[in-house]
């Protein structure tokens, strides 16, 4: 089976975020970045499958040369091969990233192609179906739960309302979810053996990003708030401030 | 200038969901400024409850399409925003909407503005504030195309009912051709602690994170939740515990809330969990530890033992209802 995880370099969620002096992105200094932990939880998963049912596990990112670092991560946790698509477009927003990494992907063969319910840095949550609409492949994003099936995977996706279950016919798009593996720990080995290993390059055309950044602002701070008191005989005055002056009950 | 916004209309069972009623009420506010009409759209087989209705939150047509799944709702949208050279798109960032989106965006070939907090028009062109981050910035952005397609966080546009007068919905065709390959749905399983209100939809959260130190003592959290017509959620430490389930944690990696009430019991406010629920309208803080990182977002505060200051409130709660 041929597995293809795309993974994205983020800033560590406990980074500090400042405005940066363009105004438009964040200040770098003392920002670290990491695997975006979805797609963590996306390259487990295509070594689970490797190890149950064989295959090769290729991880792909768009990006500055930095990303190799990441990509390293990913063959230190088992990974066969890694590519780099070299981007390096500042404003990528995530249509224009899809188009790049679409087209990346006619180059890479691949049954199931997993991809992170979210990168951590935009928010966006688009990039993996953008991707699958563009190369009119099935999908089902936020998967909690993947079996893998003769030429179908069945899914679990958690919706509003209950636990959906999908049949998708391969090739597939999967966008990870929390809660669908516990991603490892890369070995002392694996790092070792990440070391020596190769990471290829590519480059594709793609279009220019269509949304414009016009600020970046830190969000407005909450008023400050009211200490209503200590322990249970706080709890009457408190639940008359909440009828009384939020007006909430 | 031509071109109309279109309005995901969300339903589920047969009734429409209370973003339906958002996302129209914004499109209308937008299509003031910008002299465009507001086109709601509802995919049913059947009947929608409430569907007309949505005259009154602006909308100038109501249209009932069938789309079976995601990737059929997205090309039926992808479709009307065409014929209608549609100068915005917009969908609630619920599982569905956030679901159907993004192929719109990639059908349409333009860019999407994810759970967004505010949308403003001004001469005439669409900005929309979003959280990135994790909700530790705000970005302004507007679109290079001539189609604005965004996602609005639930329960932060409000709903109004006094745009308009209600219309009679008019079904469309079923779509012609077969579609591509695609997922199929086989079945809807109970969630996880039977079937409640999800976290996404609540107008009253009640969270326990590690401080409610182990799952027995969420009963509390479903009397109190139960007490204001809420329901329960959870910071990472106490799903990761196994306390409670995954489709409950709040917070970077889980959901993000805005409801009117977020009390949070036991939670330390780390920054990821923040990043789930601070744009809670009230934010009540129940926390031992007076240096608590959630006393700083709080709106209320009280410093105290979960395990008692809970019942107390729930009984207050109980009280002032039976008051009126
Ligand atoms: C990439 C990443 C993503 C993450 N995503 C999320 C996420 O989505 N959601 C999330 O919540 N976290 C997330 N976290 C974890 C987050 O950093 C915190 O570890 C977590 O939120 C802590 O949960 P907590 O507040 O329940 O526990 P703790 O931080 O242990 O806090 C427990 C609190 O309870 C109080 N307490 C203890 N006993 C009592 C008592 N008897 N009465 C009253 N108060 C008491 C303590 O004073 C303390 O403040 C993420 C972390 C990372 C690195
Ligand atoms: N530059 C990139 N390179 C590779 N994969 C990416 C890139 N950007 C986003 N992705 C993938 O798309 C997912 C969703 O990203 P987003 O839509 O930006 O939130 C991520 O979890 C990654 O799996």
């Amino acid at each position: 089976m041929n597995l293809v995880a795309c993974v994205k370099r983020v800033p560590d969620t406990a980074s500090p975020v400042r405005p940066g002096r363009d105004g438009r992105s964040i200040d770098l200094g003392g920002v670290s970045f990491v695997l975006n932990p979805y797609d963590e939880y996306a390259v487990e998963e295509c070594l689970r499958l490797k190890e149950a049912r064989g295959g090769q596990v290729t991880v792909l990112s768009a990006g500055g040369p930095d990303a190799s670092k990441e990509l390293r991560h990913c063959l230190a946790m088992g990974a066969d091969r890694a590519v780099l698509v070299k981007d390096a477009a500042l404003d990528r927003d995530a249509r224009s990233t899809a188009a790049l990494l679409a087209a990346a992907l006619q180059r890479i063969p691949f049954d199931l192609l997993f991809f992170g319910r979210q990168a951590v840095d935009h928010d966006n949550a688009q990039v993996g179906l953008i991707v699958a609409t563009l190369l009119g492949l099935p999908a089902v994003a936020e998967v909690s739960k993947v079996d893998v099936g003769t030429g179908a995977v069945t899914v679990r996706r958690e919706a509003e309302g209950g636990i959906e279950v999908h049949e998708v016919p391969l090739p597939c798009v999967l966008t990870a979810q929390k809660g669908l593996n516990e991603p490892r720990y890369a070995s002392l080995k694996g790092i070792m053996k990440a070391k020596k290993m190769q990471i290829e390059e590519m480059e594709v055309a793609a279009p220019d990003a269509l949304l414009e950044v016009l600020r970046l602002e830190p969000p407005p701070p909450r008023p400050p708030g009211k200490m209503v008191g200590e322990g249970a005989a706080a709890a009457p005055t408190l639940v008359k401030l909440l009828r009384d002056e939020a007006k909430v009950l | 200038m031509t071109g109309e916004i279109i309005a995901f209309a969300e339903q589920r069972e047969g009734a429409l969901k209370k973003s339906a009623r958002e996302v129209v009420t914004t499109a209308a506010k937008l299509g003031k400024e910008l002299g465009a009409g507001v086109v709601a759209v509802a995919f049913a087989e059947g009947a929608v409850e409430g569907a007309g209705g949505l005259g009154r939150c602006g909308a100038t047509e109501v249209l009932l399409a069938q789309g079976n799944g995601s990737a059929a709702c997205a090309r039926a949208l992808a479709d009307l925003a065409r014929e209608r050279q549609a100068r915005a798109v917009l969908l609630p960032a619920s599982a569905a909407g956030k679901d159907i989106a993004p192929r719109v965006a990639a059908l349409l070939e333009v860019p999407q503005a994810s759970d967004c907090v505010r949308l403003s028009a001004a001469a005439g062109s669409i900005e929309a504030v979003r959280p990135v981050y994790g909700g530790k910035a705000l970005w302004t952005v507007k679109s290079r195309a001539s189609c604005f397609l965004a996602t609005l966080r639930p329960n932060v546009f409000p709903a109004d009912e006094s745009l308009g007068a209600a219309l009679e919905p008019v079904r469309l065709p079923a779509p012609a051709g077969t579609p591509a390959t695609l997922a199929t749905l086989k079945e809807v399983l109970a969630p996880q602690g039977g079937r409640r209100i999800e976290v996404t939809e609540a107008d009253v959260i009640v969270a326990g994170g590690r401080g409610m130190k182990g799952p027995e003592h969420f009963a509390l959290l479903e009397r109190l939740a139960e007490a204001l017509g809420g329901t329960v959620g959870a910071s990472r430490a106490a799903v990761d515990a196994g306390w409670r389930p995954h489709a409950e944690q709040i917070g970077q990696t889980g959901k993000t809330v805005a409801p009117t009430l977020y009390v949070a019991c036991g939670i330390s406010g780390a920054i990821q969990h923040l990043a789930g629920m601070s744009s809670s309208r009230v934010i009540v803080a129940i926390n031992k530890d007076p240096e608590a990182p959630i006393f700083k977002v709080a709106d209320y505060g009280v410093v105290g033992d979960v395990l008692e200051v809970v019942p107390a409130l729930t009984e207050e709660v109980k009280k002032a209802k039976a008051a009126g």
